[in-house]
């Protein structure tokens, strides 16, 4: 048998779980828009089902359906069967993969961010020069494109490139008079290079709670990227690079504020190296003490309440897919936000719901993925709230882009960023 | 299928809604009942009632299979495309035309999915009984076409207690309307009731008038244990007898119990021949008394114990049980088959005991649980269709669990339908001549046989 249906072999007793029931229509944001049976997990399991039958191949049109994925995990959190479609459907874009290869822009992409060195390079030259192609818009970290950029949509607002990435911004160790313990910082792309006034949240919220911060300089892509487009083996690359830079930092713990990055670290990297005892043991340590921010502030640092001063904004909550389903981190943020005086928090409709983003979905389906972020924007507009607080990069940046279409005036932020404020704010109180 | 015709469908519907890759087609191959699959030749997505007409009149003449289908959940292999042709996919219907609260009626295109209806007519203090397991993905058409019912069929009745009127594009491409917002209409042969629950054999419905009740103002749920499974029984008839109506009086065996059990871990007694699950609701005062009552005859019916929900959360713990027993059961074995055999309500007790002899007697799985006021069981089978020797002894105890309704005096379905998986049962309880008239309705109205084929009345 071929790699590719090997593969997919492999997987075989956990696609004839799925009893067709169809409940994944139900919570499926790509089915909900396109209604069309090939974009919902039955289908894309029925699709596997058939390559093994050999009823089909693993052609352009199978790769083209694996990929209309958000890998938002809501049908496997509704499947009365358990069946992990999101992790069935990435094992078909590996076959995909394996079978006939990256897609063209995809493989450049991801060789660039495969040379550790040259990425950096790369995104630091879009910092400095990004202004020239793009135009900053009135709000806070908001760019348009100047000239048409093959694969952007014209009017898709974006955030611009830091000038200076967050990891140059400071010292390797950020330490504090009398810290209590040493946190290692994994910043990811979005924050290093883009939203680095999350990073600088983070260490400010840290040091405030007497944590030094280690900001490993040598760290790279959490993998997830890659990872999510079937490309396995560049994702245990970065994986491995990112393990052993993180142990020799010998911190008390792992933070990320990202819940795709905190994942990775947390859940996919002890699931990639099963052929290598020692990676794998290894990659366990770390994850046993890898924490989401929110998570690590209320759960393991009892983040202090005593010096916050008052942040006057009412506040809804959007909860990514990686925090809610993949974490199971939803209490935490709350947690954070009712503890800022003067913060009113106002729940959303659906505050789970996939805000459309899903990483590089939202670059190639940019329209659909509109049609998703504009039903998470109308149950923004419904709270009448100022600021929408999120944990992660990539749905801050879509929805600001959505706020931005529909020409609302809601700022989206990080919750670290809040209590950041809160914590300046009540700089007297110390 | 000719490109030619191809052709000619994209320009009645728009090159968009006309499916025909290979990976698209394979979408449409199956519905939620395992065993059945077929690829269909093309996938239509009409877009209103003249498009229908249009591809049904050019299907008619070419004598093409016409499949009408909404979200594919039904469980009787309805939508499941088996002589290739066309999957008509209704699922673009999506307007909800009308809610008429002085006339408690609401007008909705097929594909509107029921929840979405309840939640409209919600605001309306009003709801749409029929709520089948599958409310938040099925669409209208489909449950109106497949009959569906749900867990408050005993008070509240199925799908075809509420359709009160019909546009339906036949055969040939001609568009009917029958029934319309009356209560009362008693003028000709009842054709509404005749398309409702035709399975998409004799026509394709394009629009539905549905009859809204209003939402009762309070509900009470309560939970009775027994170790005797006769004692369930009775209590079940008793109930009726003392003139109490359940919204929902449900079953679960002592199979359904363990594994539900085991899987969500409720509190329930593992060692209980059956537990039953019973909701009352209307008005404050009578659902009050309607409770004390049925605590009396749990009572006297000798149920180990009883506990009555004092709060909603209380009352959620006791569904997550009667929700669990599904997915639990499901959960055992890669295939689950859903069967809906019904008896009458007092022959309830004979039926699980057939079911349970069945299972021994083949070496087959299978978990009963269902709407025991309205004698609906729901024997579900799990096994792995995979395992050929197996799915004999599976057939083999289906064959056991049909023939046992049908001696009790019951009926093949109580509300999934009989599509495939029922149909060599049909005679039986139909016998030559009821076959033969339905046959005859069948042709009368679908000569070439395009719609739906080989399905309710089988092959004609």
């Amino acid at each position: 048998m071929s790699e590719d249906k090997q593969l997919l072999e492999d997987v075989q007793d956990a696609i004839a779980n799925c009893m067709k029931c169809g409940n994944c229509m139900e919570v499926c944001p790509v089915y909900k828009e396109l209604n069309v049976e090939s974009q919902v997990a039955r289908g894309k399991l029925a699709l596997m089902e058939a390559v093994l039958t050999g009823n089909t191949e693993i052609s352009a049109n199978f790769d083209k359906r694996m990929a209309m994925c958000l890998s938002c995990k809501a049908c496997a959190d509704k499947c009365p069967c358990g069946v992990k479609a999101d992790e069935l459907i990435l094992r078909g874009r590996q076959a995909a993969v394996k079978m006939r290869g990256l897609h063209p822009i995809k493989k450049n992409v991801f060789r660039l961010l495969s040379n550790r060195t040259l990425f950096d390079f790369t995104l630091r030259m879009a910092g400095l020069f990004g202004p020239l192609q793009m135009k900053k818009l009135p709000r806070r970290m908001a760019v348009m494109a100047r000239f048409p950029i093959p694969g952007l949509d014209r009017k898709r607002v974006l955030a611009p490139f830091a000038a200076t990435p967050l990891l140059s911004q400071y010292p390797t160790t950020v330490t504090v008079p009398n810290p209590k313990m040493k946190v290692a910082f994994f910043a990811g792309c979005t924050i290093n290079y883009v939203y680095t006034d999350i990073g600088q949240s983070v260490i400010n919220v840290l040091n405030a709670n007497d944590v030094e911060v280690i900001l490993p300089p040598m760290q790279h892509c959490c993998g997830t990227p890659v990872y999510m487009s079937g490309d396995v083996e560049l994702a245990k690359a970065f994986a491995e690079h990112n393990i052993k830079t993180f142990t020799e930092t010998k911190a008390d713990y792992i933070v990320a504020a990202c819940g795709s990055c905190a994942e990775a670290f947390k859940k996919e990297y002890p699931e990639l190296f099963h052929n290598d005892k020692k990676l794998s043991e290894e990659a366990q340590q770390l994850a046993a003490k890898t924490y989401e921010i929110s998570e690590f502030l209320t759960d393991v640092l009892h983040f202090r309440k005593d010096n916050l001063g008052t942040v006057d904004t009412a506040v809804t909550v959007h909860d990514p897919c990686h925090m809610a389903r993949g974490l199971r981190i939803t209490k935490q943020p709350r947690e954070i936000l009712n503890a800022i005086p003067g913060l009113n928090l106002v729940e959303m409709k659906e505050p789970a719901r996939c805000c459309g983003a899903g990483g590089s979905f939202s670059l190639a389906n940019y329209e659909i993925s509109r049609k998703i972020n504009d039903r998470k924007i109308a149950d923004i507009k419904t709270t009448n709230t100022d600021t929408v607080a999120t944990s992660c990069g990539s749905c801050r940046m879509h929805i600001n882009d959505g706020l931005v279409q529909n020409n609302m005036n809601q700022d989206c932020l990080h919750v670290v960023q809040l209590l950041d404020k809160a914590y300046q704010a009540g700089s007297g109180k110390k | 299928m000719e490109n030619q015709l191809i052709n000619e469908f994209k320009k009645i519907v728009g090159d968009q809604y006309v499916l025909t890759s290979k990976e698209e087609l394979l979408c449409y191959s199956y519905d939620a009942t395992p065993g059945y699959s077929h690829m269909p030749d093309v996938v239509i997505s009409p877009g209103n009632t003249e498009e229908v007409s249009k591809v049904l009149a050019l299907a008619n003449r070419e004598k093409i299979p016409v499949y009408p289908r909404g979200s594919g959940t039904n469980l009787s292999a309805g939508t499941v495309p088996m002589q290739g042709g066309i999957v008509l996919l209704m699922t673009r219907f999506q307007n909800l035309i009308e809610i008429d609260a002085a006339n408690l009626v609401a007008v909705a295109e097929p594909g509107v999915i029921v929840s979405v209806l309840n939640k409209a007519v919600e605001e309306f203090g009003l709801i749409y009984p029929p709520d089948p397991g599958t409310v938040a993905t099925a669409t209208l058409g489909g449950t109106v076409s497949e009959n569906a019912g749900g867990l408050r069929g005993l008070k509240y009745g199925v799908s075809k207690h509420y359709v009160m009127g019909l546009e339906v594009v036949l055969a040939d491409g001609r568009v009917m309307n029958c029934g319309g917002k009356n209560v009362k209409d008693v003028a000709g042969y009842d054709l509404t009731k005749l398309f409702t629950g035709s399975e998409g054999t004799l026509g394709v419905i394009t629009k539905i008038i549905v009859k809204l009740v209003p939402a009762p103002e309070t509900r009470k749920a309560m939970m009775g244990i027994f170790s005797n499974l006769d004692n369930a029984g009775s209590a079940i008839s008793a109930i009726i007898a003392n003139k109490v109506i359940p919204a929902t009086l449900e079953i679960m065996d002592n199979a359904t119990i363990r594994t539900v059990e085991d899987y969500a871990h409720v509190g329930l007694p593992v060692n209980a021949e059956a537990v039953l699950l019973i909701e009352v609701d209307g008005i404050p005062e009578v659902v009050e008394k309607e409770a004390a009552k049925v605590i009396e005859v749990l009572m006297a019916n000798k149920a180990d114990d009883i506990q009555v929900a004092k709060d909603a959360a209380q009352r959620d713990k006791i569904w997550a049980a009667r929700r669990a027993a599904l997915p639990a059961l499901a959960k055992l074995r890669p295939t689950t088959f859903v069967e809906d055999a019904t008896v009458p309500r007092s022959k309830v007790p004979d039926m699980i005991r057939a079911v349970n002899d069945a299972a021994a007697k083949h070496k087959v799985t299978i978990g009963t649980f269902g709407h025991a006021g309205d004698g609906n069981m729901h024997p579900t089978i799990v096994c792995d269709l995979r395992d050929k020797e197996e799915m004999e002894r599976v057939y083999k105890a289906m064959n056991d669990i049909f023939g046992a309704a049908i001696a009790l005096g019951g009926t093949l379905s109580g509300e999934h339908g009989i599509g495939l998986g029922k149909l060599p049962y049909m005679e039986d309880q139909f016998g030559a001549v009821g076959m033969s008239v339905m046959k005859a309705i069948k042709k009368a109205l679908d000569p070439n046989c395009i719609l739906n084929p080989g399905k309710l009345v089988g092959e004609c």
